[in-house]
């Protein structure tokens, strides 16, 4: 015991101390943060301060148009035509033709003037218009928007129906599914680690110096738990990384610009391709909602042991194929094909349960320890107990426990025998004679 | 005494028998050589030896009692054939794992190392890394490695190879030191002549089986072939009557001769006294273990075909 804890301790520390690890440690929080802040200013950039000027205006729209402050501002001057817009300051011109059916209203203008503001002042004649016309039959603004207020209430009692929470489904699907990318990503980062440990060990020629004092199997294990400390390591100070940074954007951040980034949003969301930037306006108005939406306690401690049992479940395999390659990288690529197929296969199954959280596809996924911690994490986001029952989170962590266990166990013989053999490397045929043979 | 028994031991891979039926035994504070072409199954009996292979049969007693792989390994210092470092690690904690490895404290291994490498004049080599070292500095490095924890059996798998004469003969100086000291070492090697420099007591494995085993001496008088060499003032023109030898050729101003059985080298002098030839010079011709070693192996294929084992 001992003496795997000496291993332990030097695969550790000797990848803690290397300065890839302190850089990609703070440098990955920072971009991230950075890409999210970077893409919400491009949002807010795009949104440059305009004024349209209205002529010809039939009566009904200096009542009926609203401006937005920030954003459009409609004027009614009267000496502005066609040739002078651009000299008075205005961005564009809105021209009234009461005369003809097909083309009543017409934007004018020399640049561009951008989807989402074409949009808004779309928006806006519509809404107009749609008040004039109310007015016109006598219905009053007031009733109208109450009316809606009510089908807007009641459409919320059948959300709660169904999933028994507030319709804001976005977020638990981000965490969901971010939670599933970070653990495919770094299942392949660190077994990919502890293979290159395990061929550099053999390449180098120090594993028989080592086997001749410590057996190969705590050899293993203490180099797949260095590294998994490693990345537990990684992981908690990202988690606290992220957690510092998200209640510092606040700070800078005020809550005014909060309410216009949720504007955008959905400006964007009535255009057909405009979501490019929700995820970002979402994760930074998640910042409001954070503690509320999302069972952070039960996330957060499935996200490490997920991250955890997926590893190790993985980490030996990846130990067993890098004990029988030699120098060639390109040996090594045959062997890990079959392990990299679950993996893969388990980030396509998370990408369509993330959907359907309750579908047979999503729950054997979550269940059978090769997709598990990708599929499971999900899920989770979703909520525990509503989407996953306790028993089927139970029953997953066993398994992946047992599968661990059997996984290790497996790869532990592979290993024993390809760690001192030199020269060809094995078929599948021999490597299964050495599973039997011991 | 014997520190090291070997009974029967067999292992058997699927394609070929590695090693068949070997025993032997080597005493306490000896230096022992464990001879054979490649592929006649030295790796694989020193494997079962340290501990890395489970023997299929037969039994290892180590220091008296049945060899203990979990706790006899920190008493056994094994430097293989193939042998490497952490190329990324420095050289001093490198050391200093190695030696806790086997079961030394933090401390001790500090300090051993310091005098090994005052020893061995690497103390400017502390915070290098290994992939600075040239491969002869590595070696010293890893034969450091393999002896601080003063182990009671030393297994050196070629030791020398890739040291130039005064490294090979800093290392031979010390193995002796350590065998007078009461370490016991076995050293494997197929070079010949560094067998005979070293060794008390050789074994001869080929084919995974033992086809030798005894003294260096005792050996070469086994495989003598009543060889003598004579060196004359000057040659005599010729040999008259019933010599009691055979010629076998002549060098420089010498005869070598074989003598034949039933007569003594007395006979061979009496002989040339007789002819009142003026000898400066009479040896034995013992056969080097070279010899004896191709004698052995020869007419065996080299290197080891496949047969199929019912094991």
């Amino acid at each position: 015991m001992n003496k795997i804890w000496l291993v332990i301790k030097r695969e550790y520390l000797t990848r803690v101390r290397n300065k890839t690890f302190l850089l990609s440690t703070f440098l990955f929080p920072i971009v991230i943060v950075a890409f999210i802040i970077g893409s919400v200013f491009l949002a807010m950039k795009s949104r440059n301060k305009s004024t349209i000027a209205v002529i010809n205006d039939p009566g009904f729209l200096q009542k009926n148009l609203e401006s937005d402050s920030s954003f459009l501002i409609f004027e009614f001057p009267k000496d502005v035509n066609s040739s002078n817009y651009e000299a008075k300051g205005y961005a564009g011109l809105l021209k009234v033709n009461p005369d003809t059916a097909a083309k009543k209203y017409v934007i004018e203008s020399k640049k561009s003037l951008g989807i989402e503001t074409m949009n808004y002042i779309e928006n806006q004649v519509e809404k107009a218009i749609e008040y004039n016309m109310l007015q016109e039959k006598n219905i009053e603004r007031k009733l109208l928007d109450s009316i809606s207020n009510a089908s807007k209430e009641a459409a919320k009692v059948t959300n709660e129906l169904e999933t028994g929470k507030e319709a804001n489904n976005r977020l638990p699907y981000i965490i969901g599914f971010g939670c599933g990318i970070i653990i495919y990503i770094t299942m392949f980062v660190f077994g990919a680690m502890v293979m290159r440990g395990v061929m550099e060990e053999k390449t180098s020629r120090i594993a028989e110096v080592i086997i001749s004092s410590v057996k190969p199997f705590q050899l293993m294990m203490g180099k797949i738990l260095g590294i998994a400390a490693v990345g537990l390591t990684q992981m908690m100070l990202w988690i606290i990384l992220l957690l510092v940074l998200v209640n510092i954007i606040p700070l800078f951040v005020s809550s005014e610009t909060l309410e216009q980034f949720q504007q955008i949003q959905e400006a964007q969301q009535q255009l057909p391709g405009g979501s490019n930037n929700t995820v970002a306006l979402e994760m930074l108005k998640a910042t409001d909602t954070f503690k509320t939406e999302v069972n952070w306690g039960i996330v957060i401690t499935c996200f490490l042991f997920y991250f955890l049992g997926g590893y190790l479940f993985y980490a030996s395999l990846f130990a067993a194929v890098g004990s029988v390659v030699n120098e060639d990288p390109q040996e090594a690529q045959s062997l890990m094909l079959p392990i990299m197929m679950p993996i893969v296969f388990g980030f396509i199954i998370l990408s369509t349960s993330i959907e359907n959280p309750d579908s047979p596809m999503a729950f054997w996924g979550s269940i059978i320890p090769f997709t598990s911690p990708i599929v499971m994490m999900g899920r989770i986001a979703k909520g525990v107990p509503e989407v996953v029952p306790w028993w089927q989170l139970f029953l997953s962590m066993a398994m992946l426990i047992l599968g661990f266990v059997f996984t290790t166990w497996f790869a532990g013989k592979i290993y024993r025998t390809g760690i001192l053999l030199y020269g060809k490397k094995p078929s599948w045929k021999e490597m299964i004679k050495w599973i039997r043979r011991s | 005494m014997s520190l090291l028994e070997v009974q029967n031991l067999k292992k058997y891979y699927a394609t070929q028998k590695a090693v068949d039926d070997v025993s032997f035994s080597v005493n306490k504070g000896s230096i022992f050589g464990l001879l054979g072409p490649n592929g006649a199954g030295k790796t694989t009996l020193i494997r079962m030896i340290t501990g890395i292979f489970y023997p299929d049969e037969g039994h290892i007693i180590f220091d008296g009692k049945r060899f203990d792989p979990v706790n006899d390994v920190v008493k056994i210092g094994y430097m293989p054939e193939e042998r490497g470092l952490y190329k990324k690690m420095k050289i001093g904690e490198q050391a200093v794992y190695l030696a806790q490895l086997k079961g030394l404290s933090k401390n001790d291994a500090m300090t051993k190392i310091k005098e090994w490498f005052i020893k061995f004049e690497m103390q400017s080599w502390w915070v290098k890394k290994v992939e600075d070292l040239s491969k002869g500095m590595s070696q010293k490095l890893q034969f450091v490695t393999t002896v601080l924890h003063e182990p009671k059996l030393i297994i050196l798998d070629e030791p020398f190879s890739g040291l130039d004469p005064v490294n090979s003969n800093l290392i031979k100086d010390e193995i002796y030191k350590m065998a007078q000291s009461g370490s016991t070492i076995i050293f494997s090697t197929h070079r010949m002549e560094q067998v005979e420099e070293i060794c008390d007591h050789i074994i001869l494995l080929n084919k995974g089986k033992k086809i030798l085993d005894g003294s260096v001496k005792g050996v070469k008088h086994q495989f003598k072939e009543n060889l003598f060499s004579i060196g004359f003032e000057e040659r005599p023109a010729g040999l008259n009557g019933n010599p009691p030898f055979e010629m076998v050729g002549t060098k420089d101003h010498s005869y070598i001769v074989k003598i034949r059985d039933g007569h003594k080298p007395n006979d061979v002098l009496s002989y040339f006294l007789q002819q009142d030839a003026r000898i400066i010079s009479f040896n034995e011709m013992l056969p080097s273990l070279n010899d004896i070693f191709i004698k052995l192996v020869e007419g065996t294929p080299l290197t080891r075909q496949f047969q199929e084992t019912t094991a």
